[in-house]
């Protein structure tokens, strides 16, 4: 009795499993070469480092079909005693978005179909400070800064404790030891739940390939980084990873032209951040929630 | 026996003032070039000869594209430009310093942001931050002495809004 | 051996006396089926774009990054997990008329389950990489994350779902008693489990933060109250229908206390909904921003306040239906209730409850986000999947009801003629 009931019910399966092959064939068909390489590729931080090597070799010659470019991709780990924190005068920034731009330039972000930018910078009106409803994202005056305005940049914070990774359904977004909210490009599933979880919408979507044309390209990058994207992929501000780990300011730090950005190691007292952090006062946005984010803004008039 | 600790007492002292105000003279930054204009510089090439005149005036002959937007009420080019040595800077105590060192005299005034820049938190930092070349820049790099106050910029267009589907989406 | 090769034997009658079940019906049967699979194959065709071009395809954005196929998942576990409606009264509560048809609810609540999981499954980004989902295969990121626990349950559920009533239905078809103590602790796990889909459904919104709209702690009761509203109404319009199309026999009375319950559980849903709308005006803080985009529009843009309000409407009116008993017990105004609770809860629980969730979003920005052709397209070719699963379930469960396709009438078939 048992015997058939199990025989029965393994027909019915397999007849199932057929007819989701059959579906499943043009499906499979319209996956593109590099998925097909890629599928079964395993998470960053369970690669041995043979397997991170084959890994870099892969995607060196894939950059270099695709660009023409020679890309020197590092996989460089956290330096030991950093905690990365970032500092950010209001009273200084002016709106003029070249942090915006510098950014994408590093860090290889989508140009157009889609746009990604991992920073925003809103423009908010004086009397009434983080009024996020009341903000403008798309402010376009001919000169900046205008007169009755404020101007916040807004990017991952950093969160000592983020919501994105504990949402993340398959550990493709986690926290290093240096402090920076990362994420392993090729084991995201593009479910967007962590996009959904973060207060500070910091991290943006690939929602299709990513235009990146090769005299565009940075080429100096690093696998956790700034290297080239694929189509559904979650991405989002790392504090120039590639940079700061070899004692690098980020790009947005060097483009600021009134100089608003700063940064440095909260674990070393002589940095900058931690001198601001003694001696400015310094809040943090939404710190009601608790997320401890590591991105601290200030007023110095 | 009282002269003697006098004396001792004045030497002390003297030691002591001179090495603290030597060490605060040899505080030495690593900055960048000096922004000046093109051929200004050595400026005594033709200032050596000249007569001085101390006369605050607003300058007719040479000079006439710097229009002073800085404290105009009450100072004017020779309380910072020294008379006699051209290729220096003035000090209020009448030290002269090199133009390498100008945040020395900006920070007379201005100390809270000089306390600021000697930490390399005021203005602006490129390069290393460790392990590495860094570089202080100058005030002058980002305000220019005789006009100070930032000018507006064009900003950087904004990002397409999420509507648009030929360029953004 | 023998008994080997007669088991095999036997499951291959018994399959093909199914497909013939399935491949044989009146004109009204075929038609229904291949209008289902013509939608089936324009929405799979679309899901071909979307998976070529990328979910630029669809019109959700950076700001709004779950729309309709979300909306729908939502809606679907609700549905699913109102099966458990009929569960309770038939086993705990013995009440004769359902028990007869809880088999049929069951199937039900497995094409539900199945279409839910279609839904999260195109609107993945990375479809191939959804094996980094399964445990130690993968890294399912368990117990944090409430995805992780979604997946597990809502597979358990199915795999319930499908266990229970295939097991029933074989036992019909040998006409033999089913093996109580062995099926019925699965059909008790089963009530838990279908609370559990919901409350684990409403909680992956519940705990995000970020989002004020829905993090509030009335989203569990308030999914399971109309939950309880919109499957079971469902089930009494298709209980209808099969009496129509089968010998089957189900109790007006059955139909009237499914309605009964669908009562209560509507006025919970309001009198949650009304707990909400005090909080949020009275408070008056700037979270209730979302509530204002929905109800009353927020700078002007409106293009969700007709929907909710019509939803509003349907969810009173079919409240008041169903609470007046006289209404209750015609079947035409039943009907009509029926059909206001599926729009009603849809329209609350999909799009009117995922939507506002993103608006404005955590930067101030409002986008208005309306589903584009393909996402239509492509939620409707799901839709009719399950809907040929749970026809094509039917057609088989039926008969076996019905005792009009079983193990003897096989065997009279079968037999070898008697030896002189």
């Amino acid at each position: 009795m048992a015997d058939k009931r199990y025989t029965r019910r393994q027909f019915i399966r397999n007849l199932s499993l057929a007819a989701a092959a059959g579906v499943s064939l043009p499906l499979f068909s319209s996956c593109t070469k590099e998925e097909k390489e890629d599928f079964l590729q395993k998470h960053f931080k369970e690669m041995t480092t043979e397997e991170k090597k084959n890994v870099i070799a892969k995607l060196e010659a894939r950059y270099l079909q695709k660009y023409g470019k020679k890309f020197q991709i590092s996989t460089q780990e956290a330096v030991s005693g950093t905690l990365w924190g970032y500092g950010l005068d209001l009273s200084r920034c002016i709106g003029c978005r070249r942090c915006v731009y510098a950014c994408a330039k590093e860090n290889n972000n989508s140009r157009r179909h889609p746009q990604l930018h991992w920073i925003r910078v809103l423009r908010l009106k004086k009397g009434s400070l983080i009024d996020l409803e009341n903000s403008e994202h798309y402010y376009n005056p001919p000169v900046v800064p205008e007169k009755e305005y404020l101007y916040l940049p807004v990017q991952c914070q950093q969160c000592e404790n983020p919501a994105c990774i504990k949402v993340c359904p398959v550990h493709a977004t986690w926290k290093e030891p240096d402090g920076l909210v990362v994420v392993d490009y090729n084991w995201c599933i593009g479910c967007r739940y962590c996009i959904a979880a973060c207060p500070y919408k910091g991290r943006v979507f690939n929602w299709a390939d990513p235009t990146l044309s090769p005299d565009e390209v940075n080429t100096s990058v690093h696998y956790l980084g700034n290297r080239p994207r694929m189509k559904s992929s979650v991405e989002k501000c790392t504090y120039c990873v590639q940079r700061v780990r070899t004692g690098r300011y980020p790009a947005c730090v060097e483009a600021c032209p009134t100089g608003t950005r700063k940064f440095g190691n909260l674990l070393d007292p002589n940095s900058e951040i931690r001198y601001i952090i003694e001696r400015k006062r310094v809040f943090r946005l939404k710190e009601d929630l608790n997320t401890e984010p590591k991105f601290y803004y200030f007023f110095e008039a | 026996m009282n002269r003697i600790a006098c004396w001792v007492g004045s030497l002390f002292l003297l030691v002591v003032f001179s090495v603290t105000s030597a060490m605060a003279a040899a505080e030495e930054f690593p900055v960048s070039p000096p922004p000046m204009t093109e051929g200004m510089f050595p400026c005594s090439n033709c200032h050596a000869g000249m007569e001085v005149n101390r006369k605050k005036r607003v300058l007719k002959d040479e000079h006439v594209d710097i229009v002073l937007h800085h404290a105009e009420s009450m100072r004017w080019c020779l309380d910072c430009h020294d008379a006699k040595d051209r290729d220096k800077l003035r000090l209020f105590n009448g030290e002269l310093v090199k133009f390498t060192e100008s945040y020395r005299l900006c920070g007379e005034c201005h100390g809270n942001v000089f306390r600021d820049w000697k930490a390399g938190l005021h203005g602006k930092r490129t390069g290393y931050f460790s392990g590495g070349k860094r570089t202080y820049l100058l005030c002058a790099h980002c305000h220019d002495p005789h006009d100070p106050k930032f000018k507006p910029l064009k900003p950087e267009p904004p990002p397409y809004p999420p509507t648009d589907n030929r360029n953004g989406r | 051996m023998d008994s080997c090769r007669d088991v095999l034997k036997e499951t291959w009658h018994f399959y093909r006396k199914t497909l013939s079940l399935v491949f044989s019906g009146g004109k009204a049967y075929y038609l229904w089926c291949i209008f289902l699979l013509c939608i089936m194959i324009t929405g799979f065709l679309f899901y071909l774009k979307q998976h070529d071009v990328g979910l630029i395809g669809t019109n959700m954005t950076d700001q709004v990054s779950w729309g309709l196929y979300i909306a729908n998942f939502t809606y679907l576990v609700g549905m699913a997990a109102a099966a458990v409606l009929l569960v309770i009264p038939a086993y705990i509560y013995q009440f004769k008329p359902i028990k007869e048809i809880v088999v049929l609810g069951e199937l039900f609540a497995a094409s539900s389950i199945v279409m839910a999981i279609l839904f999260v499954m195109v609107d993945l980004g990375r479809l191939d990489r959804v094996w980094h989902m399964i445990p130690f295969i993968g890294s399912m990121n368990f117990p944090q994350s409430l995805l992780a626990w979604d997946v597990l349950v809502l597979n358990g559920y199915l795999f319930l779902n499908v266990l229970i009533p295939v097991y029933l239905l074989v036992t019909f078809y040998y006409r033999k008693t089913p093996n109580w103590k062995f099926i019925l602790p699965f059909i008790l796990l089963s009530i838990p489990t279908a609370v559990g889909i919901h409350t684990v459904t409403a909680f992956l919104y519940n705990g995000l933060a970020a989002r004020p709209f829905w993090n509030a702690s009335i989203l569990a009761p308030r999914f399971l109250a109309s939950a309880l509203c919109s499957g079971p109404a469902i089930m009494i319009i298709i209980f209808q229908v099969i009496r129509k199309v089968s010998v089957i026999e189900i109790e007006d009375k059955a139909l009237f206390k499914i309605a009964e319950l669908i009562a209560y559980a509507m006025f919970l849903n309001l009198f949650l909904l009304a707990a909400e709308f005090f909080k949020e005006y009275y408070s008056n803080t700037v979270h209730i921003a979302p509530f204002k985009y929905l109800f009353e529009g927020l700078h002007g843009h409106t293009q969700l306040v007709p929907w909710i309000w019509t939803a509003l409407t349907m969810n009173v009116t079919a409240f008041i239906l169903f609470l007046i008993p006289s209404t209750r017990k015609r079947l035409s105004t039943l009907n009509l209730g029926c059909v206001f609770i599926i729009i009603g809860v849809w329209i609350e629980k999909g799009p009117g409850f995922v939507i506002p969730g993103f608006v404005p979003d955590p930067l101030g920005e409002i986008y208005v986000y309306m589903p584009n052709l393909l996402e239509l397209m492509v939620s409707f070719g799901i839709w009719a999947t399950g809907l040929l699963i749970f026809t094509l379930f039917m057609k088989v469960a039926l008969p076996i009801e019905a005792g009009v396709f079983s193990h003897t009438e096989y065997q009279k078939e079968t037999a070898p003629p008697p030896r002189h």
